[in-house]
């Protein structure tokens, strides 16, 4: 899809995208250079999509894991693809001249479906959120061509008390954030490297703050801005609902440092995704289980004081 | 696939009067809503067939009127249903069929809980996890297998109007 025109204009379906695969696409992304698509598909294979003109191509199909694939990302550099599956596993994938796809590692500790992958924005790291309540962090080894998991949020209570369905950084990867089944967010403090226990910026990453009280059935999607640094939610409860860091800083315990801003009833069944624009920060894209997407533009004063439809 | 019946003697109790329901209010005034209730989601479900024996779901007393909680306001359904067996392998299959046959037949703004009775399945909060997560639900609504047995407890209760 392509906006054409200025900002009032209307947005135009510019391509479809056949052929590759034989059951359900479940999820997407671009490569950090905007040329390349790759999809995630219940048949159990990632197709990597490349752009040739107007027209799209599929160049490669990766075949590994043993059931529907749920979720892909491609790391900040391009050079990695991480997928993950019902399988419980974790896939890392190098990119190789000639449009050739490694398996460089599988990562089996989850025990149950992975529901999303996602990299640190800056660091070679990789997310994980699960139906098994938690979130893993996975790095390459020092020296090493293997992937290891050298952190897992939630374990022994501590996190979601149900599947966690999806993460997103802060645009400086100092902070992430989770959607859960069990009605809340998560903030997470990043800044540190939890690849090193000693030195500067080093240790694991923790639990900030929980966001309750707002959702009333399962969030599926959370997303968090780049230019205007908001955290968007997508929720069964139909609503897209804007979060904003009202600047208290908060110690652990005490006052949620996120406020609601606003919420609006996107559409009239579950809301499964919702995405900011990478850069403009007034444009959001809610996708609803009425096979709709809907784009939003921010209206007022930033942060949002009404939305409507773009 | 298991030898033998899960559970080879269930116990069969007798089926509710058929009444016919009272005439709706849009009979009468067109421009008047129906409001679901639960006894007509019950209506829905009554047929079904249990995967392994040649019984209604309200035949094993699986489903019954009063577990079942409709807000018609707030577009919610919540559905218990009681295995009839602890350890019912099949749980999660007459999960699914309930909630198919309530895809199949509802409007889309509901949203449809369902769990298993407290205390009446030894994996309870398990089978209640996989039941509701949409995702897995469409990902066994894509497989043929599954979905032929399905219909299969589906079809009964087709025929049986």
């Amino acid at each position: 899809w392509v906006q054409e025109g200025g900002p009032e204009s209307h947005w135009v379906c510019k391509s479809i995208l056949e052929g590759s695969h034989s059951r359900t696409v479940r999820a997407c992304d671009w490569s950090p250079d905007g040329d390349t698509l790759a999809t995630a598909s219940f048949d159990a294979t990632t197709a990597i999509w490349d752009r040739n003109g107007p027209d799209f191509e599929c160049v490669a199909s990766l075949e590994g894991h043993e059931n529907e694939v749920k979720s892909v990302a491609w790391s900040p550099s391009g050079s990695f693809l991480a997928t993950c599956s019902r399988d419980r596993s974790v896939w890392v994938w190098e990119a190789q001249s000639g449009h050739e796809y490694e398996c460089v590692a599988v990562l089996q500790e989850h025990t149950q479906d992975v529901k999303m992958v996602k990299w640190h924005p800056t660091r070679d790291l990789i997310v994980s959120a699960s139906y098994d309540n938690t979130i893993k962090v996975w790095a390459e080894e020092e020296g090493g061509d293997d992937w290891r998991c050298i952190q897992t949020l939630g374990d022994a209570g501590s996190g979601h008390t149900s599947t966690v369905w999806a993460i997103s950084f802060s645009g400086l990867g100092d902070q992430m954030v989770s959607a859960s089944d069990d009605l809340t967010l998560m903030v997470w403090d990043t800044s540190t490297d939890p690849t090193r226990s000693a030195g500067e910026k080093a240790g694991t990453w923790r639990h900030r703050c929980t966001i309750t009280g707002y959702h009333t059935r399962t969030i599926f999607s959370v997303d968090w801005s780049m230019p205007n640094g908001l955290i968007a939610s997508g929720s069964a409860d139909d609503y897209i609902r804007i979060f904003a860091e009202d600047g208290v800083s908060a110690i652990a315990g005490e006052a949620n440092p996120f406020s609601m801003l606003l919420r609006q009833q996107a559409h009239t069944t579950d809301v499964n995704c919702v995405r900011w624009h990478p850069k403009d920060p007034r444009l959001l894209a809610s996708a609803g289980d009425d096979g709709v997407v809907k784009i939003w533009r921010l209206e007022g004063e930033l942060p949002a004081t009404s939305m409507r439809m773009g | 696939m298991t030898p033998g019946l899960i559970n080879p003697n269930p116990k069969v109790h007798e089926i509710q009067d058929r009444k016919l329901r009272v005439e709706k209010a849009s009979a009468v005034d067109e421009f008047s809503v129906d409001v679901f209730d639960a006894a007509e989601i019950f209506d829905h479900l009554r047929d079904i067939q249990d995967p392994e024996h040649p019984y209604s779901l309200e035949q094993l007393n699986v489903i019954s009127p009063d577990a079942i909680n409709v807000d018609d306001a707030n577009s919610h359904i919540l559905i218990k249903f009681t295995p009839t067996v602890m350890h019912c392998s099949m749980a999660t299959l007459i999960g699914l069929c309930l909630r198919v046959k309530l895809m199949r037949s509802l409007p889309p703004r509901f949203k449809v809980d369902i769990m298993v009775s407290p205390g009446s399945h030894a994996s309870e909060a398990s089978v209640n996890k996989q039941l509701n997560d949409k995702e897995r639900v469409a990902a066994a609504l894509e497989n043929p297998h599954l979905v032929d047995m399905v219909d299969k407890c589906l079809n009964v209760s087709e025929e049986g109007w």
